[in-house]
């Protein structure tokens, strides 16, 4: 009996650190959630605030009347729909060349034997550590030299020519895809290039996504590259178009966050719809070797 | 017979290696977009920076030979070289650990199966995808010593923060505060290794009478060393090449307290076009990564654990 009573408290007692472990782990959770949307919420409400509330001591929390023309401001003020132009001209130009180009050369490493294809994959992965601004410099004077600073080129070009890390991560996902359609395409006579278009791409949906979203971002967001190819007003980016719109005299804050928010968004939008995507991108190639 | 059986094997071996030679070539074609741009992205300009290195060019008059110079220069004449790469290893030194803990605790609270965990690995994971820029601009507002969100939440306790971006003494942890909200992505990746831990060996261990804090040294920490091998090189990569937040924020001040290297190689390149010295930086940050990445691949060996029967 007094066994039993035993054994039930201390299952009970178990129970109960149980729960408490439970209730601290939500906490911590829903106390980071609120510590990472702070910014947010910040950066929200500042870009929605009348003029004198933004630099009202101590600051409000809520702005009161909403401001909504701040955003129609700010995004006159500097034309930012010619920098989203520019930028999506120049993402998507990028998405094209890496799903060319990386299809290929991926393909090529995943399926193909020839002599010297293990040394070539590992100056493959070895590039993937290079430090951009190792090369920056001479490739800048290469453009140069060619006449195309100043101009969308050096930004695009490049990705024609294959990344390093979008090659590897379609080669992990065609090293999963079974080798039996492949053989029955070639026993039909299908060559090589044939095999990739009609076999390989249709049933690689999930990888060409994950390459292009991280592409698209990765030209979104870029700041190095356009800070030091393009000098023209009216070819800047959006990045470069915000840094520039920071640095002008006397901007106000309720524009800046406006302008922030906005360059945000697509990023923010394209990642609630894709998230999978990324996730799987970044596992896809951090995990598996 | 055997002569025809030999002739027919020597047909079939040459047939096969003219097959293997044909696949080989189609290799080397599929690759060869690759391999053009290893020569003219990477290797060339390797090279080429390494040449650049030994003179003095600013692109307008022809470079001239100088040998060592730019070397010498940098090693013994200039301060802001030093002043570069000690804010730089400071900052690697203090945020790369911080981001290996921080993100395997968050990645350890969302893998206890919370409910809604989806929602919260969005929201731990949202920032680090945003772009650099508007990250930045956002932040110096939050910093922003009198109006900021982060002074107006330290006044609610009775602290009078400081003045972040414009202190010498805090700008740099500022920074430092300013990326740790980028902690997301190793996250994801933490978490996604956490998941293919099979559980039966978190049930033999209690069945043999571990508890959770001996399971997660002897299960959890091994079975994820490869993945904390993973980050760290990625994670002192990255820190090395800080340039947007520097750039954005700070400007390298105040008193070039956030002068980061690769600004200081910005600078050098595209603000004085010293191009012979900003190409020997170059190559000396190049040294410094690959002598940083060769060690932790030299500790690996003793401290990262892969399973024998690897997928």
């Amino acid at each position: 009996m007094s066994a039993a009573a035993g054994r039930q408290a201390a299952r009970r007692s178990h129970r109960g650190r149980k729960r408490l472990r439970t209730v601290t782990s939500y906490a911590l959770a829903v106390g980071g959630a609120v510590l990472f949307l702070l910014p947010l919420f910040w950066m929200v409400s500042s870009s929605l605030k009348p003029e004198y509330q933004v630099l009202q001591y101590p600051p409000r929390w809520l702005p009161d009347p909403i401001r909504w023309a701040n955003y129609a401001e700010a995004l006159t003020y500097v034309p930012f729909g010619r920098y989203t132009l520019n930028t999506l001209f120049i993402a998507s130009m990028t998405i094209f060349g890496h799903l060319l180009s990386c299809t290929v050369v991926a393909y090529a490493f995943a399926r193909l034997r020839a002599p010297g294809k293990e040394f070539l994959f590992l100056v493959l992965l070895a590039t993937l550590m290079l430090p951009y601004p190792v090369t920056m410099i001479p490739i800048y004077i290469g453009f140069k030299t060619v006449g195309w600073v100043n101009s969308f080129l050096p930004l695009i070009v490049p990705a024609f020519f294959g990344s390093a890390f979008y090659i590897f991560l379609m080669r992990q996902f065609f090293l999963t895809l079974p080798l039996e359609l492949e053989d029955a395409a070639r026993v039909d006579g299908a060559n090589t290039l044939q095999i990739i278009w009609h076999v390989i791409l249709p049933i690689s949906k999930p990888a060409l996504a994950t390459v292009a979203i991280f592409t698209f971002q990765a030209s979104w967001n870029d700041f190095l590259g356009p800070l030091i190819y393009l000098h023209d007003q009216t070819k800047y980016t959006v990045s470069l178009g915000l840094s520039f719109f920071r640095s002008s005299y006397d901007v106000q804050w309720a524009y800046l966050m406006a302008a922030s928010l906005v360059t945000m968004l697509p990023v923010i939008i394209l990642f609630f719809f894709a998230q999978r995507l990324f996730i799987e991108g970044i596992t896809l190639t951090g995990i598996k070797t | 017979m055997t002569l025809t059986g030999r002739a027919k094997a020597l047909r079939r071996a040459r047939r096969s290696t003219s097959l293997a030679r044909r696949e080989a070539l189609t290799f080397y074609l599929l690759i060869s977009p690759w391999l053009i741009g290893l020569l003219l992205f990477v290797l060339g300009p390797m090279v080429a920076s390494l040449v650049v290195s030994f003179t003095r060019w600013d692109l307008l008059s022809p470079a001239t030979f100088i040998g060592l110079q730019n070397y010498e220069k940098m090693l013994t004449r200039d301060p802001l070289f030093w002043q570069s790469l000690k804010v730089t290893a400071i900052y690697t030194c203090v945020y790369v650990p911080m981001e290996l803990a921080g993100g395997l605790v968050l990645a350890l609270l969302l893998n206890q199966r919370l409910r809604f965990e989806g929602v919260f690995r969005t929201i731990y994971y949202l920032p680090s995808v945003l772009p650099g820029v508007a990250f930045v601009v956002l932040w110096i507002w939050i910093l922003h010593p009198d109006v900021g969100l982060l002074n107006t939440l330290l006044s609610y306790v009775g602290i009078q923060g400081p003045r972040w971006l414009a202190d010498p003494g805090w700008a740099l942890p500022a920074l430092l505060m300013m990326s740790l909200w980028g902690l997301g992505r190793s996250m994801v990746i933490y978490l996604a290794s956490l998941q293919g831990i099979p559980r039966h060996l978190y049930e033999a261990a209690s069945i043999d009478g571990a508890n959770s804090w001996q399971s997660f040294w002897k299960i959890t920490i091994p079975l994820l060393t490869p993945t904390i091998f993973f980050n760290l090189v990625l994670s002192i990569i990255s820190t090395f090449q800080t340039f947007t937040s520097a750039y954005v924020a700070t400007d390298g001040g105040p008193l070039d307290s956030t002068l980061f290297y690769v600004l200081y190689l910005f600078r050098q390149a595209f603000q004085y076009f010293n191009m012979g010295y900003a190409s020997a930086l170059a190559w000396v940050l190049f040294l410094i990564i690959l002598a940083l990445t060769l060690l932790i691949v030299r500790s690996s060996g003793r401290w990262v654990f892969y399973e024998g029967e690897r997928r």
